[in-house]
């Protein structure tokens, strides 16, 4: 693990196939795996390999020992009128522009491919939930069954001959009384089986995590999602691309992170259609998406700080009060406080508000509050020592298992994971704005907390630059969209997957056009549903208030991980 | 006993205890109110006012959040807005110590059974407030394959505040409502047939319950969705 700034040039990467110093050489890499590759696809932003259904781990092994593709960003299923497909969308932590998708077909009658898990872990759930909503399955997948549907769920969604208005029955099982004869572990043990959730106040929404206890320790703990499996998925692949879906990215991570989210859609749809971004546009989004970030933040905090404390009365409220601010200004901005649907296609959707001073004054007034208040917030929770006692070494991830487990955002920062998308797959105006990216090296719930803490300041640093930048824009030069005609129609079959550096981190969406206005397979790479996979890793073997902290410093949103 | 003396040496200065021994009323349970009513006020009414009057002045809330309106609504409990300030603004974790169960967010298969399971634990009287126009239809996700199409299909409903999300001045206004109403002793009629919770033994015979005979058991707990006739 390295903190430097990642060098693609330096002597240690040339073995690594397939890199060279202007990006990837598929050529190289499809040498690399000779005959496997059946063909290669062009998708909008990497190639696509298409591999057997029984070559899945050789290959991806290959990738990832020899090529350096340690990042398993997402896993796409869909379903066409002839086969099924599997994508794997592989990056680089030390520089995710190198992109490549690993696409597999499988036949209709027989939807059966090779597992990714032992290669990635964090395939795991990303096939579980390919299977749940589309149907393929995957031999060799430690644990397949449903994620976020119920068990006894009739049909895949997804797949294109589900029939949604099918009766189905849903059990209440799960919610015996934990302490009946059935849920302990056999006569000769001593564990005992507990549910927490889905309607807990610890659980930051409706999580239900089932743990089994040795003592007070946790011998086994698993997450069990899906309480808010809303159908984000099928709400975007029913909306047209220039209006509909855009309220609904706001509806993934709520807390506030609404601008980052609608950055995410954007920037994909934007790739697909391509739509060149007027840059004064670039730097309002910037600024919104920052501010938005900081609201996100302060919640993150202000929670933990329930979680741990059980503190509703002043460190929360401290939080709040901060938000408050924020959600004024956004509203200033956006006209709503919470579900902004600002970002349209090509720009925003309007001007800053006027008069601009008036707007400008109270952001600056909240920007230069921010250092006192910051300050306030590490005397009240970082210094304190029954606050360090709690978390300094508790739930420790260490950085293999981060980026084996996809782990991104504050969770794989925390980690001493260099890596923040802003940075490293630049878009928007944040490589004209200097800022650091923030790292610790603790990997334990403090070091998590600390890095959110101090991403406040970078963001606080972002906006201050883009109100400057803003003030002194000139009158005639304010474009605020590009021109984007009124019904867009990607070509037929383009495929694309772009990520933005969300609030949780690594927010990716994948679209498939079918040359209509709407899209024929739309994906989201939550960061929430890849970094809640690492709580087992985080909590086995520890107490259980530790695994309370554990959840409440990745930051979940259970929006953002059913979807 | 210093104080003893100073007292007496001052006659101007009460002691604690001649204060309370004094004569008439304990002047702390004095008030402008009771004095308009004159030297030994007494009111005439009926108990059941009364008792919709204290009822609707000190609500417990059940904490109990599931999707983006929750965000809008712990806004609404914290500082800034604070519900507290409506007599309102306590919020339990306990279903079995609440009266009111704000429900804010988009319910979903998975969940509603367990919504309705907490919703059956709180004792009465017990009131529900919708928040958002997902608990009123389904909101933005009403045509997904998963979702509810709106609160009332599990538990009766009292107020419906719509928004998406509410602002927390809307949600005050919808709790002032039913504050209200509870005052005034008036209650909500259930106008749909909600989901049930039921044995699955119990559940009609058809091709779906013939399907999953072997996967639940007889005596556990389902609920069925109709998602062609939706109530």
């Amino acid at each position: 693990m390295s903190l430097e700034e990642p060098t693609p040039d330096s002597d240690a990467e040339l073995d690594v196939v397939g890199e060279t110093e202007d990006g990837l050489d598929y050529d190289a890499l499809a040498d690399l795996l000779g005959d496997k590759v059946r063909t290669r696809e062009e998708h909008l932003n990497a190639e696509g390999f298409v591999i057997r259904p029984d070559d899945v781990q050789d290959v991806l092994f290959a990738l990832r020992d020899e090529a350096g593709f340690d990042h398993l960003s997402s896993v796409t299923a869909q379903e066409y009128d002839d086969r099924y497909e599997s994508i794997y969308h592989l990056k680089k932590f030390d520089d995710p522009t190198q992109q490549l998708s690993v696409v597999v077909p499988t036949s209709k009658d027989n939807p059966v491919s090779e597992s990714a898990e032992p290669v990635y872990r964090t395939a795991d759930w990303h096939e579980r939930e390919a299977y749940d909503l589309v149907g393929i399955e995957y031999e060799g997948h430690p644990d397949m069954r449903r994620i976020l549907l119920p068990e006894t769920w009739q049909g895949h969604p997804l797949a294109l001959d589900y029939d949604q208005t099918e009766p189905q029955i849903v059990t209440l099982a799960e919610h015996r009384n934990p302490l009946q004869e059935d849920h302990r572990a056999g006569d000769d043990s001593d564990t005992m089986f507990i549910n927490i959730g889905p309607h807990h106040p610890a659980t930051h929404g409706v999580l239900h995590v089932e743990t089994v206890l040795d003592g007070e320790q946790i011998a086994d703990i698993e997450p069990d999602i899906g309480y808010l499996h809303r159908c984000e998925e099928q709400m975007c692949q029913q909306g047209t691309y220039r209006h509909q879906i855009m309220p609904y990215p706001d509806r993934w991570d709520y807390v506030s992170a609404g601008m980052l989210n609608e950055w995410s859609y954007a920037r994909a749809a934007e790739t697909l259609a391509d739509i060149e971004v007027p840059e004064y546009a670039q730097v309002i989004r910037t600024m919104a998406a920052e501010l938005s970030r900081m609201a996100a933040h302060f919640l993150a905090m202000g929670t933990f700080a329930l979680d741990v404390y059980g503190d509703f009365t002043a460190i929360f409220q401290y939080t709040f009060r901060d938000r408050e601010i924020v959600q004024n200004i956004l509203e200033d901005l956006s006209g709503q406080r919470l579900m902004f649907n600002y970002f349209r296609l090509g720009g925003v959707a309007w001007d800053l508000p006027e008069p601009r001073e008036e707007f400008f004054e109270k952001t600056r007034d909240f920007l230069n509050d921010m250092p006192g208040k910051l300050d306030e917030l590490h005397d009240l929770v970082t210094s304190n020592e029954i606050f360090q006692l709690r978390c300094v070494d508790t739930g420790v991830l260490p950085p293999e298992e981060a980026k084996s487990y996809g782990a991104t955002g504050p969770v794989a920062r925390g980690s001493g994971i260099d890596y923040d998308l802003r940075r490293d797959d630049p878009y928007g105006y944040y490589d004209e704005l200097d800022w650091d990216v923030v790292t610790e090296d603790g990997c334990d719930n403090f070091a998590r907390v600390l890095v959110r803490l101090r991403e406040v300041e970078q963001s606080a640093r972002i906006v201050e630059q883009c109100v400057d930048l803003l003030e002194d824009w000139p009158e005639d030069d304010r474009e605020i969209q590009a021109n984007v005609p009124r019904t867009l129609k990607p070509d037929h079959d383009t495929e694309v997957y772009e990520a933005v550096e969300a609030a949780k981190g690594e927010l990716g969406i994948y679209i498939r056009s079918d040359g209509t206005d709407k899209p024929a397979r739309f994906k989201i790479r939550s960061p929430c549903f890849s970094n809640l996979q690492t709580l087992p890793v985080m909590s086995e073997g520890e107490y259980i208030p530790d695994m309370i902290a554990s959840l409440g410093s990745l930051d979940i949103v259970l929006g953002e991980v059913d979807r | 006993m210093s104080s003893e003396q100073s007292q007496t040496a001052n006659p101007d200065v009460q002691s604690t205890q001649e204060a309370r021994m004094g004569e008439g009323v304990d002047s702390r349970f004095n008030s402008k109110l009771r004095e308009a009513f004159g030297s030994s006020p007494f009111i005439l009414t009926k108990f059941d006012k009364f008792m919709n009057w204290v009822r609707g002045s000190s609500m417990f809330m059940l904490q109990f959040g599931i999707a983006c309106c929750s965000i809008e609504m712990i806004h609404t409990y914290a500082i800034k807005h604070d519900l507290d300030r409506f007599g309102a603004g306590v919020p339990r974790a306990s279903p079995r110590q609440a009266d009111v169960i704000i429900v804010p967010g988009t319910i979903v298969s998975k969940f509603a059974p367990r919504m309705k399971r907490v919703y059956d634990q709180m004792p009465e009287p017990k009131f529900v407030v919708s928040m958002g126009s997902c608990t009123v239809s389904g909101g933005p996700f009403q045509e997904g394959y998963n979702v509810i199409k709106g609160a009332e299909e599990v538990i009766p409903v009292d107020i419906h505040v719509p928004g998406c999300p509410p602002r927390p001045e809307a949600l005050i206004y919808g709790v002032a409502k039913l504050q209200e109403r509870i005052a005034n002793g008036e209650s909500a009629p259930v106008t749909v047939k909600p989901y049930e919770l039921e044995q699955f033994g119990d559940l009609e015979r058809d091709e779906l319950v013939e399907k999953l005979a072997d996967q639940i058991d007889e005596e556990d707990l389902v609920m069925r969705y109709n998602w062609a006739d939706s109530p």
